[in-house]
């Protein structure tokens, strides 16, 4: 059947009308832990406890997509109980309480139910993400009643109160609540707080504020007006970078940098510090790049624009001044694009030597959501042992072009790890390698090049890089891996739009949040039936999974 | 709190039990012949596990002789000094069965959970410690502790399911902080107050659990099986509020030290020794207060990324691309980062031995279960994988023996262990793996 212009027009800008996204329970990341304090009570607060948060494993490239499935054992809930009484203690000590609890009790050494249901009904709303019923708020005042009587202490017995929000399964876990959908018979989708929780924790990475709270509350939020409103507002926000920062952080697996080290002796330049710099020169690069001056997204892997400082001067041979600056590459400089930067290059490279295996791997899993199978158990090291003396990594990874068993997996790394070889373990450019002028020319998927700045462009304009980010924000925004038997229109609809707004991070954003997809939800699959990952696997059949942060560090490469 | 709250509410909550209790020292810690403490309580029995990575080098690790007065070849030759504490296991298998060989993966997850794991991502059963925490660990402060000389909090091989790993600890002084800090109650000291706070606590508690039951019922299987978790943890929660009501035994080797200084992040070989023994110290410092009966140490991991100065390969790298060196017979730099792993293992077995216990040491009341993730590395070998074990278990294991398995499975030693810690299992592991034979040799 042929359609017209219109018809055409319409059928590609319309959302799938089947579009919705599992119901998920989640754990709260230390970030959002972290967050949600300081928004409720003050960043001094925050900092006096460590998140009591368990690590996270990566699930299909995110941490956040780890959330929807990690448990909690009995030792990291003593520690979550642990941090909460440091906390409750904290709001009511004598520096805080007559700022952050609205009222005063009649008598400080006796139960006060009045005074200690109005600050538990307000404090309980925005800790637990929406008002609590009359029957729970009762039993929280009871606990602060019993414990200030028996204490004689108003402040101990709402501490301890406090301390049981805390350590609530509701204010651990992101628990999505959902509704039959008015709109759309048969369906559901997220209740008004559950869609503030998902907005919040999106774009904010934090829990909803009093506004949005009264948004949900007010039925605003489910009227495509309202929800626009409430999502203008929370993009427009300086809060937003805050969001977007620990989106990228954890696609980029940035979290590698908290036990990453450079051996001093082969790298002396290299310290903690200049590692913590090269990861927020990266932050920093995007979102000026996306949010600040809302460029192209593909222009990251090309721009020649960053920021400098003093620790990283040294490692890219640049003039800095105290503090952060904006710092332009020279247009002859091989630095070009994020592929370039100290934080890629380092971050996957051994903490003695570079690796074009590990870097091509990470540019293919990292920003184009693909797969690279592990090494299978029989490999056959020997022809790596006979270049054990050679001068150059493609000399050495020579090996694996011409052992069909290595080159089914190391021909999808390798070409486009070695084109950045003019970069050495920690991130620093080299002229030569042991004495030996390097080769940097390369290919990706079918595009050949001479050097980096083909490599760049290559990368910016390959076919998977903006679907990849558009999967990425929306495993991380609907809070777990996406299904592609159930996403795959959804995901190609919502790329598409990315592709109309000239692949700007606002505008996806802003469509994304605002997209049925977002807000309708269908059953959450049970772990046994969701196996269709949406990485698509590369090279070898073999493949089993995706390979561990552990894998990948130490891996024969 | 203000004190006269403090003591209204003991008055009324403990029925005026203790206020301050004074305790004399050290002649009250043991009975007459130094196997139980004063009150008869026996000394209890300690349940430990270790860990190092990328096997070993055969030809120069397995002894020559099985039984006593076994031989040290070089690459185990570190071990002199703590050999008639320990025993060693070789020529015992990991079978993978219709699993996938997952290289530096199969290995660990079936000597500690007795099942092959089907993915990478497959963390399968649980791991022998979660078991034996379940028996040994509900009178203690913490059920179990882990900690990692890696600086890494990824790495663990404790895990109750496979959503649900035990987060080990990395750093040495928030080690200290969690161990020793504002909620450590010293065994020895001479007042002992009960917190008001914690009763108060627990009949709040019951009111979070109502809510995670409730919660529970609204959710997927899955996620369900989740909130039942953290609905069990609650309970143990409660359980240790009331360890906290209760006056702590005595306990003649616990003295706690200062407060350690943090390390910087790194893997080089060096640096990696004083993390682990800094972590060790720690450890076993809290096993000796009975804060925890069951404990992980995590020396390196399985793609152990260890580095030797001035060598380019950190050590899974020197596994694979290093060449087996004709003269030698093996991979001198990969057997280099091996004799750094024994001399740990000699280390942490000789600082259980030094903290005395009644008429003998920590060591002779525990039981050590030390494994690693391949036998011959460089080929992802899994079978006749080495094990260690080091202690008695309270008299009740012969020690300075190696023991040569003759290609039965390496589950046999975690079967052995969890017997020897009271559990009433008769047999352990998944098909190939299972077995109902412990080892009889070192069983006294």
């Amino acid at each position: 059947m042929l359609l017209t212009g219109c018809e055409r027009q319409s059928a590609v800008s319309a959302e799938p009308p089947q579009s919705a996204s599992p119901i998920r329970t989640r754990l709260l990341t230390d970030k959002q832990y972290v967050n949600t304090i300081t928004q409720v009570f003050g960043a001094d607060i925050s900092e006096s406890v460590l998140p009591p948060i368990p690590p996270i494993e990566r699930t299909d490239g995110l941490l956040a997509s780890g959330a929807a499935s990690v448990g909690v054992t009995s030792d990291q809930i003593s520690q979550i109980q642990l941090a909460a009484a440091t906390v409750a203690q904290k709001v009511v000590d004598e520096e805080h309480r007559d700022f952050l609890i609205p009222c005063s009790p009649e008598s400080a050494i006796a139960a006060d139910p009045v005074c200690a249901g109005l600050f538990l009904a307000e404090t309980g709303r925005l800790l637990l993400r929406g008002s609590m019923d009359e029957t729970r708020l009762a039993q929280l005042v009871d606990v602060a009643s019993y414990a200030a009587e028996q204490t004689e202490d108003f402040y101990d017995g709402l501490a301890l109160a406090l301390e049981a929000i805390l350590i609530s399964p509701e204010f651990v876990f992101i628990v999505d609540s959902v509704e039959p959908d008015p709109e759309r018979p048969a369906q559901q989708r997220l209740d008004s707080y559950s869609l503030a929780s998902r907005l919040s924790f999106f774009l904010w990475n934090a829990a909803p504020d009093d506004a949005l709270l009264q948004a949900a509350e007010n039925g605003e939020l489910h009227t495509p007006q309202g929800l626009a409103r409430a999502v203008d507002r929370l993009l427009a926000s300086t809060r937003l970078e805050e969001g977007m920062r620990t989106f990228f952080d954890d696609m980029l697996a940035f979290d590698e940098f908290n036990s990453l080290a450079k051996d001093p002796l082969v790298y002396p330049m290299v310290t903690g510090t200049t590692l913590e710099h090269a990861r927020e020169q990266t932050l920093r690069t995007i979102i000026g790049h996306l949010l600040v001056d809302e460029a192209d997204y593909r222009d990251l892997f090309t721009t020649r624009k960053t920021f400098m400082s003093m620790p990283l001067a040294a490692l890219y041979g640049a003039a800095a001044a105290d503090g952060w600056t904006s710092y332009v590459f020279d247009d002859d400089s091989p630095r070009i694009g994020l592929l370039t930067h100290v934080s890629f290059l380092a971050a996957n490279s051994h903490a003695v030597r570079s690796s074009p295996t590990l870097r091509g791997k990470a540019l293919r899993e990292r920003f184009l959501c693909q797969k690279v199978p592990d090494p299978p158990p029989d490999v056959d090291f020997s022809t790596l042992e006979e270049n054990e003396n050679a001068t150059t990594a493609r000399e050495r990874l020579d090996a694996h072009n011409s052992n069909p068993s290595c080159a089914g997996c190391h021909l999808i790394t390798d070409p486009m790890g070695l084109t950045l070889e003019n970069f050495d373990g920690a991130g620093i450019f080299r002229g030569i390698e042991n004495g030996a002028t390097l080769d940097i020319s390369g290919e990706l998927d079918g595009i050949f090049y001479d050097d980096v700045d083909g490599l760049a462009t290559a990368m910016r304009n390959h076919p998977k890089l903006s679907a990849c980010l558009v999967n990425r924000l929306y495993a991380y925004g609907t809070g777990g891996p996406v299904s592609l038997r159930y996403d795959r229109d959804s995901l190609k609809w919502l790329e598409n739009r990315f592709v109309d707004k000239n692949y700007q991070l606002p505008a996806l954003l802003r469509e994304l949040t605002l997209s049925q997809a977002f807000s309708s939800v269908r059953p959450a699959e049970s772990s046994e039936n969701a196996s269709i990952a949406a990485d698509d696997t590369i090279g070898s059949p073999i493949h089993t999974a995706e390979t561990s942060p552990s894998l990948a560090k130490t891996g024969n490469f | 709190m203000r004190k006269l709250s403090r003591r209204r509410f003991l008055k009324g909550a403990l029925d005026g039990g203790v206020v301050t209790i004074a305790l004399p020292l050290l002649d009250i810690f043991l009975n007459d012949n130094g196997t139980a403490f004063a009150d008869g309580m026996p000394i209890p029995t300690r349940f430990g596990t270790w860990s190092w990575g990328l096997g070993m080098s055969k030809s120069i690790f397995v002894p020559k002789k099985t039984g006593p007065d076994f031989d040290l070849p070089e690459e185990i030759a570190a071990l002199a000094s703590v050999k008639k504490h320990i025993n060693l296991y070789t020529n015992f298998h990991v079978f993978q069965d219709d699993a996938p060989n997952l290289c530096h993966h199969s290995g660990w997850v079936v000597l500690r959970s007795g099942i092959a794991p089907l993915t990478r991502e497959n963390r399968p059963g649980e791991t022998i410690d979660v078991a034996v925490a379940r028996q040994l660990g509900n009178a203690t402060r913490f059920r179990s502790l882990s900690a990692t000389a890696t600086g890494d909090v990824r790495d663990s091989f404790s895990y109750e399911n496979g959503n649900s790993v035990n987060t080990p600890e990395w750093s040495p002084l928030r080690f200290y902080q969690r161990l020793f800090g504002d909620n450590f109650q010293n065994p020895n000291a001479s007042t002992f107050t009960p917190d008001p706070a914690v009763m108060i606590r627990k009949s709040a508690l019951s009111a979070v659990q109502e809510e995670a039951r409730k919660l529970g019922n609204s959710v997927g299987a899955d996620d369900r099986a989740r909130l039942d978790q953290y609905f069990t943890g609650l309970r143990d929660l409660e359980r240790r509020f009331d360890l906290q009501l209760k006056k702590p035994d005595p306990r003649e080797a616990c003295i706690v030290t200062q407060a350690p200084q943090d390390l910087p992040i790194g893997l080089d070989a060096g640096l990696l020794s004083t993390r682990h023994r800094m972590m060790t110290d720690l450890m076993l410092m809290a096993v000796a207060c009975d804060q925890t009966r069951v404990f992980n140490m995590f020396y390196a991991s399985a793609f152990s990324a260890t580095t030797k100065p001035g060598y380019d390969k950190p050590h899974h790298t020197a596994t694979h691309e290093e060449a087996v060196d004709p003269e030698l017979g093996y991979q001198p730099n990969t057997s280099w980062y091996t004799r750094r792993a024994m001399e740990e293992w000699a280390y942490y077995v000789q600082a259980l031995a030094d903290f005395k216990e009644g008429d003998g040491t920590l060591l002779d009341n525990a039981f050590i279960y030390a494994t690693t993730d391949q036998s011959f590395a460089k080929i992802h070998a899994i079978d006749g994988i080495p094990m260690f074990s080091a202690g008695t278990a309270g008299g009740r294991i012969k020690t300075g023996l190696h023991i040569d398995g003759g290609g039965t499975p390496g589950c046999r030693l975690g079967f052995t262990a969890q017997q020897l810690m009271g559990l009433d299992i008769q047999s352990w592991g998944d098909k190939s793996n299972n077995t109902s034979s412990a080892i009889s040799e070192i069983l006294v």
